[in-house]
């Protein structure tokens, strides 16, 4: 019961994020190119994206009329749904202590957590190839073709860089690995060339840019979401945005330590703090790690080109895949010495 | 063989380590990039702040009327012949008896349309025009949702008697300076004597 309660909760939060994170690149786009960006609907331009979401609604609904009606239909709501489906296993803070019961704000906590995760958002790149296949337009399938390969390739390196990491925590479980980085370090001091690799194919697993070539208009017209209009594709860039959200919120749970801060317990006994407030100021750290995360992302997108394709390849499987491996082996020759590994 | 004397030799060398790695370079175009953040835009708050045109801004037209308030526009065509856009339409008509006031010579336009879709504002219809009459000020056209809207009749472009239209800065010094002599009867209004014709000098 109190989990359905959550799942709702935390589905309305990421979508809330997902639309305020189309505003927040918009404006964060236009200061860094010394323009402001939307700044009419509301102040700030903060009911912007109330208006694209009822633009996106108002305008006709098509179909191609030799496309395959149903795949068409269930490519954006797959694409959807597994990036929903990932905000199921992350820890969003600690528990609360209503009375009685103690809620983890977490909905699940499978022990398999991350092996859960990756399986997920590999069903992610179904959507993209089911949305370019069933539009019937050369174009789309290209697209879909290059986003698919892409985001198959890059997924093999962040499992290696991930299996370095759970070498050193031992557990599969997304709340064991954020107490671990609460009782000692955040993991990115130990392994910084991992979180690299992992960050690096986080961009492009969301295809983002500087890798965002299946959807990008120069090359493509619009990739595998050409034919798309009205909710479908506000669906699939929708999901685009849920799916950095997630990202975002991954990599501070795995390596930035989730919903702990430094020295978080010496600052509750100093100031008196309860168990449920820190709790909460937990919660609001780590939406204050995903923002900066996302932030992160806008910032490199409106940084840097994009890639060629064969450079986008070269780099996926001749650069980062040999480097986690090296990643993989180095951890464990350390854990080695150090006497760790039993 | 260099085919010309300006010729420079570029030399492509292989990329450094550190050039390789690209992290320091996309570190320093991020850096580039935030420091955007601490500069100040240009951009322009429109409607709220407006930027100030040129006095030789050529926006929307109107047709003047002199001191006393007779349209100056007689009706002679020169400003349709004269538009390479062909986008002026008039008709004609005669003064009647008690009209004196209103028309500044026995002839004036009854319609006089201008077609805002075709003007291209190149402002030949205010060179061309003999009796001071059309300007091309700085108003911004008003923009509509029909065709029809945007074909100007007199309604909008005979400037009001009590708002007029200051168009002093479109003529140079010389203009302003011969609109004060009486003795042509270009800047004479009917309420001004004749001149008396002198004989015999």
């Amino acid at each position: 019961m109190y989990s359905i309660l959550l799942c709702v909760i935390i589905f309305t939060i990421s979508l809330a994020v997902a639309a305020y994170a189309t505003w927040g690149e918009r404006k964060f786009a236009a200061i860094l190119q010394d323009r402001v960006g939307p700044s009419r609907a509301g102040p700030f331009g903060l009911l912007q994206p109330l208006a694209d979401g009822v633009k996106m609604f108002m305008k006709e609904e098509m179909i191609p009329s030799k496309s395959n009606k149903w795949l068409f239909i269930l490519g954006p709501s797959l694409f959807m749904l597994t990036a929903c489906m990932v905000s199921v296993v992350i820890p969003w803070g600690g528990n609360l202590t209503i009375g009685e019961t103690t809620f983890p704000l977490q909905i699940t906590d499978i022990n398999i957590g991350i092996l859960y995760m990756f399986g997920v958002v590999s069903m992610g790149i179904y959507g993209i190839m089911i949305g370019g296949w069933a539009s019937n337009n050369k174009y789309s399938l290209l697209g879909a073709l290059r986003a698919s390969s892409q985001m198959i390739s890059y997924e093999i390196a962040m499992g290696l860089a991930i299996i370095a990491l759970v070498m050193l925590t031992g557990s599969l479980s997304l709340k064991e690995i954020v107490a671990q980085q609460d009782a000692g370090l955040a993991f990115v001091v130990y392994q910084p060339l991992g979180f690299l690799i992992f960050i690096i194919c986080s961009f492009a697993e969301t295809n983002r840019a500087p890798f965002d070539l299946a959807e990008c208009e120069s090359e493509l017209v619009g990739g595998y979401h050409t034919e798309y209009s009205s909710m479908k594709l506000g669906l699939f860039l929708f999901a685009e945005y849920i799916n950095m959200f997630i990202s975002s919120a991954v990599m501070a749970t795995l390596y930035f330590g989730g919903y702990n801060f430094p020295f978080q317990h010496e600052l509750a006994d100093a100031i008196g703090l309860s168990a449920n407030g820190l709790t909460i100021l937990q919660t609001v750290i780590f939406f204050g790690k995903v923002i900066g995360f996302i932030l992160l992302f806008m910032w490199v997108r409106w940084t840097l080109p994009r890639f060629r394709y064969d450079q986008l390849m070269n780099l996926g499987w001749k650069v980062l895949l040999p480097l986690a491996i090296a990643n993989i082996f180095i951890t464990g020759l350390v854990m080695y010495f150090l006497g760790k590994l039993d | 063989m260099p085919l010309t004397n300006r010729s420079k030799t570029v030399t492509v060398r292989e990329l450094t380590l550190a050039e390789r790695l690209y992290l320091p370079a996309i570190f320093k175009g991020m850096l580039i990039t935030i420091s955007h953040i601490f500069k100040r835009t240009p951009t322009i708050r429109y409607p709220e702040t407006k930027r100030e045109f040129a006095p030789v801004y050529r926006g929307q037209h109107v047709l003047k009327r002199d001191e006393d308030g007779a349209e100056r526009c007689t009706a002679c065509g020169l400003c349709a012949v004269a538009c390479p856009a062909e986008a002026i339409i008039m008709e004609s008509a005669e003064r009647k008896k008690g009209e004196e006031n209103l028309y500044r010579e026995e002839k004036y336009a009854s319609i006089y349309e201008i077609n805002m879709l075709r003007c291209i504002f190149c402002g030949l219809c205010e060179e061309a025009c003999p009796k001071e009459a059309i300007f091309l000020t700085d108003r911004i056209v008003p923009s509509s949702f029909t065709r029809g809207e945007e074909v100007f009749g007199k309604n909008i472009l005979v400037e009001p008697i009590d708002q007029r239209v200051d168009v002093s800065k479109r003529q140079t010094p010389e203009v302003l300076e011969f609109k004060h002599d009486k003795k042509h009867s270009h800047n004479r209004t009917f309420k001004d004597p004749k001149p008396t014709i002198s004989r015999g000098h």
